[in-house]
């Protein structure tokens, strides 16, 4: 009991505090686990004209003996463990630092250094990962404009839809990115000297406020695409064309 | 009429026990109505620190239930009352007595801020889009419930290595004012020890002002720390535009 407080319990919370860190562990812990396994397997990722996410963009290099997708997906892996709602979301599933709001963490009393020493002190880089991962979506856009050519010519069938709104949730993801909301203008002072970055700033703030939503339907999102594509690959699902 | 059990905490720094007592339920009644029911009727030396009664002046902080929250604002008729509802006092600082504590810590830490500094020559001209931004953390009444929920000082009692959620909206506030010129960015990263927070954002939760306390002020601000201390880039951006503050 640290100082004369009243009360050295785990917690006196009665609520379901411990249901969101829970979920938060199985949903995480589940798309870890797929993600895992199909960047690992190299097979099923393409079924003319649709490129998996995960293998996006495909590079073939001699070089390399492993995997493709171990070559890209460092840089959405690094964005997304990096990102201050994921931090949050980790912190309290996996490492009870703590579990819920006035719960006892899971780690010794004194024994703790945050964000201060290595390795989390690396989470600072998150804006080099904002970085990265933009270049990774940039070919998902162009993935899923290469999703409307297909053999007999331009168009659009239920996997070009699926590739473009996995670039779209992507993208609200990245430009609600709170690393992204500073550099575009939370690092000024005087936004009346520059309206321009006052107005992106605002647009990026707007977004931002949504991060979390848009970090959980991305993740869907990208998991949901590369699934499309796999029961494409097995032959599972046929692909509908719309026009 | 209804009755309502409730537990306070009875004691002091040498120790203490819940107590419990029966309140009559009436309609809107808030959680400080009833200890100041208990207070009335049955332990006229119940210790309790309150004021304003209109959630405006943070006096009444407690945990209720196991949550930080403001006695004055939590209405009994939003609690499961099938089971007795708990009061103890805050637990980050030392117990005076009862449901008091001594919060004066956090004045001494305040004080450690480098303060407001603007320019010898500074035109006292400010624009709405250049203040608007920090009026958001002078909505802090200073109940200190983000620094009772706060683990780095709640379970880990770092109190001597970081400053805690309230300071940091202090700090947020003088760091993006229009007309400041001082740099805490050393401050921030030493003395405030701002990469002790993990962001897990239960300051945001428990704050009655609904501050975005962590995005829109800790999150910038180790941005901010980032710039020059992690971010080789900026920082030879500093160097060559030079920066606005000193």
């Amino acid at each position: 009991m640290a100082n004369g407080t009243a009360q050295n319990a785990v917690t006196l919370r009665r609520d379901t505090w411990w249901a969101a860190p829970l979920i938060t562990a199985v949903v995480l812990g589940s798309f870890g686990i797929y993600s895992t396994w199909r960047a690992l397997s190299n097979a099923d990722f393409l079924v003319e004209p649709y490129l998996s996410p995960f293998y996006s963009p495909y590079i073939l290099a001699s070089w390399w003996p492993f995997s493709p997708a171990l070559l890209i997906l460092w840089a959405p892996l690094g964005f997304r463990a990096t990102c201050y709602y994921y931090r949050k979301a980790y912190y309290r599933s996996f490492f009870l630092a703590p579990p819920a709001c006035a719960v006892r963490p899971l780690a010794k009393e004194g024994s703790y250094a945050g964000e201060s020493k290595l390795p989390f002190i690396l989470q600072n880089i998150h804006r080099y990962f904002f970085y990265a991962a933009g270049v990774v979506l940039f070919f998902l856009w162009v993935d899923a404009f290469k999703a409307l050519k297909f053999e007999d010519g331009l168009g659009v069938g239920v996997g070009t839809l699926v590739l473009f709104a996995n670039a779209a949730l992507l993208s609200l993801y990245s430009l609600s990115c709170h690393s992204f909301r500073h550099l575009i203008g939370g690092n000024l002072d005087v936004f009346s000297k520059c309206p321009t970055r006052f107005m992106l700033w605002g647009k990026a703030s707007a977004l931002n406020e949504h991060h979390m939503l848009w970090a959980w339907v991305s993740l869907f999102g990208v998991a949901l695409a590369d699934l499309y594509v796999f029961l494409l690959a097995r032959g599972v699902i046929t692909d509908v064309r719309l026009i | 009429m209804a009755v309502v059990k409730m537990r306070l905490y009875r004691g002091d720094s040498n120790g203490g026990a819940e107590k419990e007592y029966e309140v009559p339920l009436e309609e809107g009644m808030v959680v400080l109505d009833a200890i100041h029911f208990i207070q009335a009727n049955y332990d006229g030396d119940l210790a309790v620190r309150w004021n304003c009664k209109a959630a405006k002046c943070g006096s009444c902080s407690a945990e209720i239930n196991g949550m930080p929250k403001l006695t004055c604002k939590t209405r009994l008729d939003t609690l499961p009352l099938d089971k007795p509802v708990t009061v103890y006092p805050i637990k980050t600082f030392p117990i005076i007595k009862d449901l008091v504590t001594d919060v004066s810590w956090n004045y001494k830490v305040r004080k450690t801020i480098p303060p407001f500094t603007p320019a010898k020559d500074t035109k006292w001209v400010m624009y709405q889009e250049d203040v608007e931004r920090g009026q958001e953390f002078r909505k802090c009444i200073e109940c200190f419930l983000c620094q009772d929920v706060c683990h780095i000082l709640r379970n880990h009692d770092k109190k001597n290595e970081f400053i805690g959620p309230r300071m940091l909206i202090k700090i947020a506030e003088l760091e993006m004012h229009p007309l400041d010129t001082l740099d805490r960015k050393e401050f921030l990263r030493d003395q405030a020890g701002i990469g002790y927070c993990n962001i897990t954002k239960c300051c945001t939760e428990v704050c009655p002002e609904h501050i975005h306390i962590t995005d829109n002020a800790i999150i910038p601000l180790k941005e901010r720390v980032a710039d020059t201390y992690f971010d080789p880039l900026q920082w030879l951006l500093e160097k060559f535009k030079g920066s606005p503050k000193q």
